[in-house]
């Protein structure tokens, strides 16, 4: 059965890719959602079943060269599990979106064939994921991790007649790039350490590998930290986190639907993936998971900070995602992969909701994106409105505290913030405050959006605003089952993820160190202000917004206009692609440019013609009576010379 | 068949003789004749080699199908296959049809042309299949003299500069091969390469002119095959010649140039560095290893700022087999299983992209980047091609591409860390100069007036494009078709390797017991 899942995907794309002009553009579309709603489908009789030792599934033989030996194969255990039905829902809810976003896109002429082309790589993209999330090596996670960057990259670009789309798909694909770099040199250093790179061999030897120096770029390391830091400089490439996230906002150029499954609820997950995946090695070097708190926590407060400023819808959206990235990293960082798990679930819901309601918003107002000129659309379009606030309340973290009453952000989100309070460790006080803070900023910038979109006066385009219709019934129904998912993976989840059941079961899919990492146990004893703080800071968030943005209205523009440097520093995103593009842009294509005009041209071409001018006339002079001037008549002369020997002497002898 | 290496080898030659004896005139129908002639002949060479593969064993890692004929002063014609060399006549005997039907438009001469690229093959297979030294020395270099026409007579504007270039920088470094060839000789008593693999050559340091030459009469040997091969390669520094030949020559004379005729350099440093001279080549890895990393990143960077299509994927070119000469000198099972792989797939991938080119060259007359943009409106087909093999130029995994980059690099990070980080920023920068390329070319709106009526790919041009695109699909989802070809060719190459040098490499660091 998880072949059907993983290859059902596969199939739908080569047939919509290849052969839509056979069955047709509807037909292409209706196959790969019909073959995605199986996969997911079958992905939750799955997601039942139970594997207390992984199992794994062999499909064929890849890559055999000595030691190295890798197989295409499946690895089922609790977190494929988990990844699959995350994937193949949202994947098939986004499928079925797409069949009423899609349809009279804009961007295309009436005779544009396009829409295949959309559910191919989006079948495709779910494929590669999958490769991801199943496999038992981490070769086979690489396709997978690349595969999603192509995938990411084709849909960014899928509008590839603008500009921007280009610049934006070209972008995301090389600062991946940049993380996949430490993730190859960690694959090549586990080899180097362990000789394998099959999970079941490499499992076994974190506690080894800690004890063992590995020599990297002339210093000496623990061979754990250095493997595991190069492991973690790709998940923070895919995942967004800071210094590596510059891609993830210009991704928003891709089509709606696409930020929603791609750049929201399963590739930039992937990171997450990763470090619970790798687990049995994370547990054992902790200076890595400082790095890894540091890092989130970092993120997850950067993050929020720039999303309380953009005006963008979908980027403010964008934004939150890495900052809700950067929380599951911090959870990672102090030991609790199972939390980071339970957030990477939920947002999963939530946060594809949020986009695809934003989708939603936007196609109503003819492809407007800039909420200025929202405004008072509660009304308009209700259903999407209502979509929206079941999603802010699940990202805001909306609940009773202390009970178990609350939508889904409450109950990860929280276990989060108390997770990294009871770790106990700087790095972990560092991170409950950063996280605490970021709390009340997701408050503020997902009540901005709701305000400045459904509530107050219409803004912007009079004509644009008569207009805005509610979307068909076949974009609002998959909001309505993320909707479902927001309100209750929450509390369903909260006793496998966090509570009694986590041990159990999620078996031996995730591994804890029980010597050093008793964090999911304490977490459950916090004090009580510290399972309040992200109530307290979500309600101030909230509050804040709402005198914002719906009673005195004129603050905002004042505050900005008082905090002109903060502001401008905030709404240019903390500047980090100017940096990045006087650093390493820029003088990339300088260099290229001297290498190629002074190296290649003056001083190898240069010296060697120098040289040539020298040697040649001699050569001339030394077989004058020749009068021919030309080194390669001569040269010509003996080849010939010699070939002709030999014919001559195969000739006489014959060949024996 | 007793002699069918030989009868692969010479079939092309054979072909073009036939051609130039019986096809007179230049009048349209002789010039279809020497098109369908030339193509039927190369497919005939690939059928008959298709034997060649089923009659070898890949568990004998001993010389195969061997064919021996005495000649002078101990020399002998004499050839054979072993695992490695099977791959290069394979590879050589696939393109060439292509590479034919490549030429389809060509007008100029037509029956020259294809007689050039007839006897260009037969040389080409022959430099694979040749046991004795002078025999390779001889289709090495005869191979030029095909190439230097090719270029010389169908190229650009500029091609008699480039085809001059081409020239020189190559037999410069031949010169230096045939005078260490005879040195060996002179050494060994004998030109037979199996026997000259299993000849120590002395390794003792002497002393000239007060420098002291650390691995004696083997480095010296070594330096003087080295300077063939790295021409050949081309490696940093001696690479120029490269983009220049790739731009005047004409499409097909391109493919051949990055299929197969760089893969002789790679292809020397197997046969005859590595065995030959093992103690020479672990004093020199260190420098092998510098020009590699150099030649990944210097060139990968020229490549971001060039203007000509054809230069571009030249400078990419380079840069691959940057990653070549890196697995090699690695000396270790996966740099070099890599190495090899990385050349066949360059082969298929370099070739491809070359093509691809042609084609929009043959539309437009024109190689300038900026001449294009948004051809994916006018050319989906085209512009899925030219996205798979961008992406397979890029390494994708999936594609052979990655393959060969993954095995070097894995074999290269045991072997020296800083190589394998050095090399690993190549990843990104091809996929920075690949994407900036194909954006350029097919994203955009298409704008330009002169691009408003661009054919998409003909019927031909697909036909051409099949082979590769499967071969670099199935290479990257099942490489053990040249994995275990090569195998236990490339246990046997190590292991006699690691005799020779026992005690000169470092003692590896301890890895973790099992």
């Amino acid at each position: 059965m998880p072949s059907i899942i993983l290859f059902a995907p596969l199939i739908g794309a080569l047939i919509a890719g290849f052969g839509w002009r056979v069955i047709g553009e509807k037909g292409a579309q209706l196959l790969t959602s019909g073959l995605l709603i199986l996969a997911a489908l079958l992905s939750w009789v799955v997601f039942f079943q139970s594997y207390p030792e992984a199992e794994t599934i062999t499909i064929l033989r890849w890559v055999e060269s000595g030691s190295l030996n890798v197989d295409w194969a499946i690895r089922m255990d609790r977190l494929t599990q988990i990844m699959l039905v995350v994937v193949t829902t949202v994947s098939a809810l986004v499928h079925v979106y797409s069949l009423g976003y899609m349809e009279n896109d804009p961007q295309w002429g009436e005779d544009e064939n396009y829409k295949a082309r959309f559910f191919a790589y989006l079948s495709f993209f779910t494929f590669a994921m999958l490769m991801l999330v199943t496999s038992d090596n981490l070769l086979q996670m690489f396709f997978g991790w690349e595969g999603v960057g192509v995938a990411s990259y084709l849909l960014i670009g899928f509008y590839y007649k603008k500009p921007s789309a280009n610049a934006a798909a070209i972008k995301a694909f090389v600062v991946n790039r940049v993380g996949d770099f430490g993730f190859a040199l960690g694959i090549f250093g586990i080899f180097y350490m362990t000789d394998s790179i099959s999970f079941d061999v490499i499992f076994q030897e974190g506690h080894h590998l800690a004890e063992v120096k590995m020599n990297f770029l002339g210093l000496e390391f623990a061979a754990i930290e250095i493997i595991t830091l190069l492991l973690f400089i790709g998940a923070m490439g895919k995942s967004a986190q800071l210094f590596l996230h510059t891609w993830l906002p210009d991704a928003m150029e891709g089509p709606t639907p696409v930020s929603a499954l791609i750049h929201a609820a399963t590739m930039v997950t992937a990171g997450v993936f990763l470090v619970a995946r790798m687990s049995p090695l994370f547990e054992y070097a902790p200076g890595t998971l400082t790095f890894v708190t540091i890092i989130g926590a970092t993120t997850a407060f950067v993050a929020a900070t720039i999303g309380l400023v953009q005006n963008d819808i979908k980027r403010v959206i964008a934004y939150s995602t890495m900052s809700q990235l950067g929380y599951m990293f911090a959870a990672a960082g102090v030991g609790v992969y199972q939390v980071a798990m339970f957030h990477l679930f939920t947002h999963a819901f939530f946060k594809a909701m949020l986009f695809l309601g934003a989708g939603s918003v936007i196609t109503a107002m003819h492809h407007e994106q800039d909420m200025r000129n929202y405004g008072a659309l509660r009304k308009k379009i209700p259903y999407t409105f209502w979509a929206m606030m079941i999603g802010t309340l699940a990202i805001t973290g909306v609940g009773i505290p202390l009970t178990f009453v609350g939508f889904a952000g409450f109950f990860s989100k929280d276990a989060i913030i108390e997770s990294t309070f009871a770790a106990g460790s700087a790095a972990g006080q560092y991170a409950f405050w950063m996280l605490v803070i970021a709390a009340a900023m997701t408050a503020f910038y997902s009540w901005r959006l709701m305000f400045m979109t459904f509530y107050g006066k219409p803004k912007g385009d009079k004509h644009t605003h008569e207009h805005a219709h509610e979307s068909p019934l076949v974009m609002l129904v998959p909001l309505g089952v993320l909707a479902i998912g927001a309100v209750l993976s929450g509390v369903l989840g909260y006793t496998y993820f966090f509570g009694e059941g986590v041990a159990e079961w999620f078996g031996t899919a995730v591994y804890t160190n029980h010597d050093t990492n008793h964090v999911i146990h304490d977490a459950h004893n916090v004090p009580t202000w510290v399972k309040l703080s992200p109530f307290i800071a979500m309600l101030l968030g909230s509050v804040t917004a709402w005198v914002f943005y719906v009673w005195k209205t004129d603050i905002p523009a004042a505050l900005a206009n008082r905090n002109q440097a903060l502001y401008k520093f905030l709404l240019n995103k903390w500047y980090f692609d100017e940096v990045y593009d006087i650093l390493f842009v820029k003088p990339a294509f300088k260099l290229g440019n001297f290498l190629w005009k002074k190296g290649d041209g003056k001083v190898i071409d240069g010296g060697l013609n120098g040289l040539a001018m020298g040697i040649i006339p001699w050569f001339t002079k030394l077989a004058g009576r020749w009068q021919s001037g030309y080194v390669f008549t001569y040269a010509l002369a003996m080849i010939l010379g010699v070939g002709g020997l030999i014919t001559w002497f195969m000739i006489t002898r014959g060949l024996n | 068949m007793d002699n069918l290496l030989s009868l692969v080898t010479f079939f092309p030659m054979i072909g073009a003789a036939v051609m130039l004896v019986f096809l007179r005139g230049e009048d349209e129908m002789a010039v279809r004749n020497a098109k369908w002639i030339a193509l039927g002949v190369t497919i005939a060479t690939f059928l008959a080699s298709l034997s060649i593969l089923a009659q070898f064993d890949p568990e004998n890692t001993d010389f195969q199908m061997v064919e021996e004929a005495s000649w002078i002063a101990g020399m002998s014609y004499k050839v054979g296959v072993d695992g490695i060399s099977v791959l290069f006549v394979m590879l050589t005997t696939l393109l060439m049809p292509i590479v034919i039907g490549a030429s389809w438009n060509v007008d100029k001469r037509v029956k020259e042309y294809m007689i050039a690229f007839l006897v260009l093959e037969s040389l080409m297979i022959g430099v694979f299949v040749s046991l004795d030294l002078m025999l390779f020395y001889v289709f090495f270099e005869a191979g030029l003299i095909p190439m230097f026409l090719i270029i010389g007579i169908w190229g650009g504007k500029d091609r008699v500069y480039a085809s001059f270039k081409f020239f020189l920088y190559t037999l410069f470094g031949s010169v230096l091969m045939l005078i260490a060839m005879i040195a060996m000789w002179y050494d060994a008593g004998t030109t037979d390469i199996p026997t000259l693999m299993d000849h120590t050559f002395s390794s003792d340091a002497f002393t000239i002119l007060g420098v002291t030459i650390v691995g004696g009469a083997q480095t010296l040997m070594f330096l003087a095959f080295f300077a063939s091969f790295a021409v050949k390669m081309p490696m940093w520094p001696v690479h120029t010649w490269l983009p220049d030949a790739h731009v005047q020559a004409p499409t097909a004379g391109s493919i051949i140039l990055a299929a197969i005729l760089l893969k002789m350099g790679g292809y020397g440093f197997l046969r005859f560095s590595l065995p030959m001279f093992p103690v020479a080549s672990v004093h020199m890895q260190d420098f092998v290893f510098a020009l590699s990393v150099i030649a990944i990143i210097y060139t990968s960077l020229v490549a971001l700022v060039q203007e000509d299509m054809k230069k571009l994927v030249a400078y990419s070119s380079i840069a691959h087999m940057g990653f070549v000469t890196m697995g090699i000198f690695t000396f270790n099972k996966q740099g070099l299983d890599g190495a090899i792989f990385q050349m066949i797939s360059h082969g298929f991938i370099s070739g491809a992209l070359f093509l691809g080119v042609g084609v929009i060259y043959d539309r437009m007359h024109t190689r300038e980047i900026s001449a294009y943009g948004g051809l994916a409106v006018r050319m989906p087909v085209y512009a899925l091609m030219f996205m798979f093999f961008t992406m397979a130029n890029v390494g994708l995994p999936g594609t052979s591409g990655f393959v060969g980059e993954f095995l070097t690099l894995t074999g290269a990070f045991q072997a020296n860390t800083w190589v394998a980080a050095g090399a690993t920023t190549g990843v990104i920068l091809s996929a920075a100069y690949a994407l900036w390329l194909y954006r350029r070319v097919a994203f955009g709106d298409l704008i330009k007036q002169s691009l408003q009526g661009i054919k998409d790919v003909s019927t031909r041009e697909r036909v051409l494009f099949a082979p590769l695109v499967i071969g670099t699909l199935v290479l990257g989802i099942y490489p053990g078709f040249v994995l275990d070809l090569i195998g236990p060719s490339v246990d046997a190459l190590v292991s006699n390797f690691n005799d020779a040098t026992a005690g000169l490499m470092d003692a590896a660091p301890a890895l973790v017991s099992h």
